[in-house]
C-alpha cells in the first residue's frame, strides 16, 4: 500500500491542477482528501474512475480482481465505441470468494490471467485492484510482473481500489499506471511533424470520429487518443507525438502535463464542443504543431476548412434558430462540460439559467464567468430536490445533465436531454453541434408535453381535453417548427 | 434430474452474476418511506445505483456510507453513524436498511452493534427502524441478498398479534424474479378470491414508473412499515420461489400460521396449482375470468407448440427465474440445451436438463451455440449477436429495452404472453429455405461448387 499512497500523494500534488495552483504549500501536502459525507455522497469509486479512463483502449482485456460486485454490477454499461477489436466489452472478473479473502487471492488472479491470454490473446491484460484484495493485501504488482515474465507480454496493474478515493481520483491513477508502465515502452514505425495525441477523449457515441474525418483532411494524424478507440500499441507510442490535446482537464493532466515534461510534448487544452470552441482547437493544434516543425501553410489550410464547416454548421442551424433562442437551460454537470456546452447553448441563442460546478476546478468556473459573465448562476452543490423545484417551477424549460438525474427532471413533466457518458447521441465538432441543437429542438417541441401536463378529466370538472388551459399548455410545447 | 456442477475457471468471463448487497438494497426499496444503504466504498453504491437505473428507468433511493481506506482499517462505526444521522436530518426516513458489503465483511465491523450504540446516543431516532443484514459481496449471489434482506425485514418489523386473527389477510412473499407486472397480477388474483394480500416487498408500488406530485429522497410507494408489524394476525404465509422458503417458514412460525410456497407460477399446472390451492383456501370458487383465461392459455399452447416443439434453448438466470422459464420450456417441448445460473439453490437439480452449471455467460455462450433461442439478462445480447440466434431477455438488469418492470409472466395471462413472446422471437428470426440446404457436404456438386466459388 505504501507506493499507492505515494501515487496518491503525487497525484495530488499536481502542479498543473488549477486548484492546487491556488494553495498554500502546507494545503496542498495536505492533498484532496476531502472526506466523503457517509449519507449524503453520490458518485462513483476510484477503481470506478480508472475504468472508465482505460476501458476505451480496446483491444486489452480489463481483467477486474475482486469480488462480483466491481465487475458484475457494472460491465457492459459505457457507450465508448472501437473502430476494430471488441475485447474491450467482455467483462472479466475474478470474482473472489470467501477462501480468497482468507488465504489471499494471488493464486487465483495469476491464473485469471493465464486464462484471459490462453483463450483471448489480447496484446495486453490491465489488472484493475479493488478494495477486498486491496485490505486483504494481494501484491497485485509482483502477480502481474510474474505474469509479464511467464507470458512474454505487458500485464499492467492499475492500483485504484474503491476506497482510496473519488472517481476522479481514479481516472488520474489509471494515467499514472498508464506513464509508468506503458507509455514509450513501443516505437513506431514512421513518425511526421503532423502527429498529436489526444488525451482525456473517451470516444463516447463515437465523438472522436467526429473530428478525426477534419483532422485527416488537414493531413494530421492522431497518433494516440489516450483513451477513446485506442489500440494498445498506439499508447504505447504516444510519446513520439509532436503536440498534444487534453480534452479533459480534470481526468488526466497529470498524463498531459508529464507527457511534457518528459518527452517535450507541447500541450493546450481544447474542447470539441460548440462551433467557437471546435475551430479554436483546430488552430491551436496547427499553432503547436507548426511550432515543432510543422510546414507553416498548415494554418491556411486550417483556416479554409473552419472558414468552410462554420458555415456548413451554420447554415444547418439557422432552422432551429427561431425555436430554440432565448429557451432556459439547466446545465447539471460538470468538468469540462459545464463551460464548454455553455458556449455552445450560447451560441444558438439559448439562456443557461444554472450550472453545475460540482466536479469543475477553479479554471473551469473562471471560464464559466467569462463565458456567462460575473453573476453567472454557479451552482456547488444542487439537490435532486432543488432541481425538482427549479423545474416545476418552470424556471428552466429542459435540464441537461447526466442519466442519473434525468428523472428529476422528467418527473417534474419537464424535457431533459442526455450530455454525459451514457448518451446516445455524439454532439462533437460542426456536425456534432448540429445534431445536439436538432435533439434539443425535438426535445423541447415534442408534442407530449401538452398532453403529460393536463389533468386528468375527473381531477378538475373545468378541465377537458379542448379547454383553454389544456390549449395553452400544448401551444407551448408547440413551438414553430423548423 | 440434473448434476449441478460449479464453473473450475479462475476468470470469470462476462458475469452473470450481480452481488447480494444489491439484491437486499432492492429488497429495501419495496418498502414504503425507506432509505437503503450499502456499508461500503461509494462505488458498491454508485454500481448498483447505476444498475438499477438502466433498469427501471427511474430515480432509484440509494445510498452509502462511503468507507474510505483509513475508515476501514479502523472500524466503520462514525460513517454508520454519519449515514444514518445525515438520512435521518434530511428526509426522516420510517425505515432506514443497511446492508453489509464484501469490505466491510472482510473488515467485521460489527454493525449490529454500531446501530444499538447510534441508537442510545441519538434518542431521536425512536421513531425510525434501523435493519441490518449481513450480505458480503463475495458469498452468494443477488437472490440471496434479496432473501436475506426479506428475513431480516420480517424478524424486525413484525410483531406478535395482538389483534385477533384476520383469515383473509395472506403474507406475500414475492422472490426476487417477480416484475412489478407479476406482483400486480398475483396481487389481482388473491383480491379476486376474497384475499387481502400484503407484499413484502412491494415493488409494484414504489418502482412502476409512476409520476409522483412531489419529489422524495426516499422510496416513493412499498409497503408500510405499519402494515408488515401487523402481519402478526395474518392468516396465511404465501411465497413464491424456494429462496423465500427460509423468510417464509419463519414467518409462519413466528405468527403460528400456515406456510404455502410456490416454487413458480409461470405455466398451465403451476397456475393449476396456485387457483385450486386459492379456492380451497378461501372457500370461493376460481372467478369466471380466470376460467376464461385458463382456456387462452390452453389455446396459446396448442398455437404455440408448432414452434416451441423440439426448440433447443440455452438459459442463464438465477435460480428461482430458470426454474420457471426452464420448466415450463420443458412443458412446451423444448429442450433445455444449456442452463447457467449463479448460486447453489435446491430447485436446481430437479431441472429438467443433464446438467446445470453455476457460472457465467462464457460457459453460456459455450453451451448455446447450436441452440435455437437464448434466454437470459442484457448482457446476453453481445453473445446473441455473435452466435446469431433470437434473444429473450428475462431478468435483471434489462437495460436496452424499455418496460422491464412491467413484463408480465406468471397466472394464466402472463404464461399465455410469454408462449407468445418465445414464439415471436422464433419466428421472427425465421429461416428462408436455400436451395443448397438439404446438400449435404460430402456430395460431389457441393465439393465442385465450391472449387468453383
Amino acid at each position: 500500500m505504501s507506493t499507492l499512497s505515494s501515487t496518491v500523494q503525487n497525484v495530488f500534488n499536481e502542479p498543473g491542477c488549477g486548484k492546487n495552483q491556488g494553495k498554500s504549500d502546507k494545503e496542498r501536502k495536505k492533498g484532496c482528501t476531502k472526506q466523503l459525507q457517509p449519507g449524503a455522497a453520490a458518485g462513483g469509486c476510484a477503481f470506478d474512475g480508472a475504468k472508465i479512463a482505460l476501458q476505451p483502449i480496446t483491444d486489452v482485456a480489463h481483467l477486474v480482481h475482486g469480488p462480483i460486485a466491481c465487475e458484475g454490477n457494472s460491465w457492459d454499461n459505457r457507450g465508448a465505441k472501437s473502430s476494430g477489436s471488441l475485447l474491450y466489452r467482455t467483462g472479466f472478473t475474478t470474482d473472489i470468494n470467501e477462501t480468497d479473502v482468507v488465504f489471499g487471492g494471488e493464486k487465483r488472479l495469476y491464473k485469471a490471467i493465464r486464462e484471459v491470454i490462453d483463450k483471448y490473446d489480447p496484446p495486453a491484460v490491465f489488472v484493475y485492484q479493488t478494495c477486498i484484495p486491496a485490505l486483504t493485501g494481494d501484491d497485485i504488482d509482483a502477480v502481474c510482473k510474474a505474469a509479464r515474465e511467464k507470458f512474454g507480454r505487458p500485464v499492467i496493474p492499475i492500483n485504484a481500489p474503491g476506497f482510496v478515493g473519488s472517481k476522479n481520483l481514479g481516472n488520474k491513477l489509471a494515467g499514472e499506471a498508464l506513464l509508468e508502465h506503458v507509455i514509450g515502452t513501443e516505437e513506431p514505425e514512421v513518425t511526421t511533424p503532423y502527429d498529436i495525441n489526444i488525451i482525456g477523449e473517451y470516444n463516447l457515441s463515437g465523438e472522436l470520429w467526429q473530428v478525426r474525418p477534419l483532422l485527416d483532411e488537414l493531413g494530421i494524424r492522431i497518433l494516440a487518443c489516450i483513451s477513446g478507440d485506442a489500440k494498445y500499441s498506439e499508447v504505447a507510442q504516444s510519446h513520439r507525438a509532436r503536440a498534444a490535446m487534453m480534452v479533459c482537464s480534470k481526468a488526466m493532466i497529470n498524463v498531459t502535463r508529464k507527457m511534457e515534461e518528459r518527452y517535450g510534448i507541447p500541450f493546450f487544452e481544447g474542447s470539441f464542443y460548440g462551433i467557437g470552441d471546435m475551430s479554436e482547437s483546430l488552430r491551436e493544434i496547427a499553432r503547436l504543431l507548426i511550432e515543432r516543425g510543422a510546414d507553416a501553410e498548415l494554418m491556411t489550410r486550417t483556416e479554409a476548412l473552419i472558414a468552410r464547416e462554420e458555415a456548413r454548421a451554420w447554415a444547418a442551424i439557422a432552422p432551429y434558430r427561431a425555436s430554440l433562442a432565448g429557451k432556459r437551460v439547466l446545465l447539471v454537470t460538470g468538468g469540462v462540460k459545464s463551460w464548454s456546452v455553455v458556449a455552445a447553448l450560447q451560441e444558438i441563442g439559448m439562456e443557461v439559467v444554472g450550472t453545475s460546478t460540482k466536479k469543475s476546478t477553479a479554471e473551469d468556473k473562471q471560464r464559466i464567468k467569462e463565458i456567462m459573465g460575473e453573476e453567472a448562476h454557479m451552482f456547488d452543490e444542487l439537490s435532486p430536490r432543488e432541481m425538482f423545484r427549479i423545474l416545476k417551477d418552470a424556471q428552466a424549460d429542459i435540464m441537461l445533465s447526466g442519466g442519473r438525474s434525468q428523472f428529476v427532471a422528467l418527473k417534474a413533466k419537464m424535457p431533459w436531454m442526455d450530455v454525459n457518458q451514457e448518451k446516445h447521441h455524439a454532439y462533437a465538432g460542426y456536425v456534432g453541434m448540429v445534431e445536439m441543437v436538432r435533439q434539443l429542438h425535438l426535445a423541447l417541441t415534442n408534442p407530449i408535453w401538452g398532453q403529460v401536463r393536463q389533468l386528468a378529466p375527473w381531477e378538475s370538472t373545468t378541465l377537458t381535453l379542448d379547454s383553454p388551459v389544456a390549449a395553452d399548455a400544448a401551444s407551448t410545447a408547440q413551438v414553430e417548427a423548423a | 434430474m440434473a448434476t449441478v456442477r460449479h464453473s473450475k475457471k479462475a476468470c470469470a468471463v462476462n458475469p452473470l452474476k450481480m452481488s447480494q448487497p444489491i439484491g437486499g438494497a432492492l429488497a429495501f426499496m419495496g418498502l414504503a418511506d425507506t432509505m437503503p444503504i450499502l456499508h461500503g466504498s461509494q462505488g458498491c453504491t454508485a454500481f448498483g445505483m447505476v444498475l438499477f437505473v438502466r433498469h427501471f428507468k427511474e430515480s432509484i433511493p440509494l445510498q452509502t456510507t462511503a468507507m474510505s481506506e483509513v475508515a476501514t482499517v479502523l472500524g466503520g462505526f462514525d460513517n454508520v453513524e454519519q449515514a444514518v444521522m445525515n438520512i435521518y436530518s434530511k428526509s426522516r426516513p420510517a425505515i432506514v436498511g443497511m446492508c453489509s458489503t464484501g469490505l466491510t465483511e472482510t473488515k467485521g465491523d460489527d454493525v449490529e452493534g454500531y446501530l444499538k450504540l447510534t441508537r442510545q446516543r441519538h434518542p431521536e431516532l425512536e421513531d425510525t427502524a434501523l435493519i441490518y443484514v449481513s450480505t458480503p459481496d463475495f458469498k452468494g449471489a443477488f437472490q440471496d441478498g434479496w432473501a436475506a434482506t426479506v428475513l431480516r425485514i420480517l424478524q424486525v418489523l413484525v410483531e406478535k398479534p395482538a389483534a385477533p386473527r384476520e383469515p383473509a389477510r395472506v403474507a406475500v412473499l414475492p422472490g426476487c424474479h417477480l416484475t412489478v407486472a407479476d406482483i400486480e397480477e398475483l396481487r389481482e388474483i388473491l383480491e379476486s378470491f376474497g384475499l387481502d394480500p400484503v407484499f413484502v416487498p412491494d415493488l409494484s408500488g414504489s418502482l412502476d414508473g409512476h409520476v409522483p406530485e412531489d419529489f422524495s429522497p426516499t422510496t416513493i410507494g412499498g409497503t408500510r412499515r405499519e402494515a408488515i408489524a401487523a402481519l402478526g394476525s395474518a392468516g396465511l404465509v404465501l411465497a413464491v420461489g424456494e429462496q423465500m422458503r427460509t423468510a417464509a417458514e419463519w414467518l409462519g412460525q413466528h405468527i403460528d400460521a400456515p406456510v404455502q410456497l410456490f416454487d413458480r407460477l409461470l405455466g398451465l399446472g403451476a397456475t393449476d396449482r396456485l387457483m385450486a390451492f386459492l379456492a380451497d383456501h378461501s372457500g370461493r370458487p376460481v372467478p369466471t375470468k380466470y376460467r376464461r383465461q385458463r382456456s387462452q392459455l390452453v389455446d396459446a399452447m396448442l398455437d404455440g407448440h408448432f414452434y416451441t416443439g423440439g426448440c433447443k434453448v440455452a438459459i442463464g438466470a438465477e435460480p428461482d427465474l430458470l426454474q420457471g422459464v426452464g420448466q415450463f420450456l420443458a412443458e412446451l417441448g423444448c429442450e433445455l440445451a444449456a442452463a447457467v445460473t449463479t448460486t447453489d439453490s435446491p430447485v436446481l437439480e430437479h431441472l429438467p436438463t443433464e446438467e446445470v452449471l453455476i457460472g457465467d455467460l462464457e460457459d453460456l455462450e459455450a453451451g448455446a451455440a447450436g441452440c435455437d433461442l437464448l434466454i437470459t439478462h442484457a448482457h446476453g445480447r453481445q453473445m446473441a449477436q455473435r452466435l446469431d440466434i433470437p434473444f429473450l431477455r428475462m431478468g435483471l438488469p434489462i437495460f436496452d429495452r424499455l418496460g422491464a418492470a412491467h413484463r408480465l409472466a406468471l397466472g394464466y395471462r402472463g404464461s399465455r404472453d410469454f408462449i407468445f413472446e418465445v414464439a415471436n422471437a422464433l419466428i421472427a428470426h425465421g429461416h428462408e429455405p436455400h436451395p443448397d440446404d438439404w446438400r449435404t457436404s460430402d456430395a460431389p456438386e457441393a465439393g465442385a461448387a465450391a472449387a468453383v466459388a
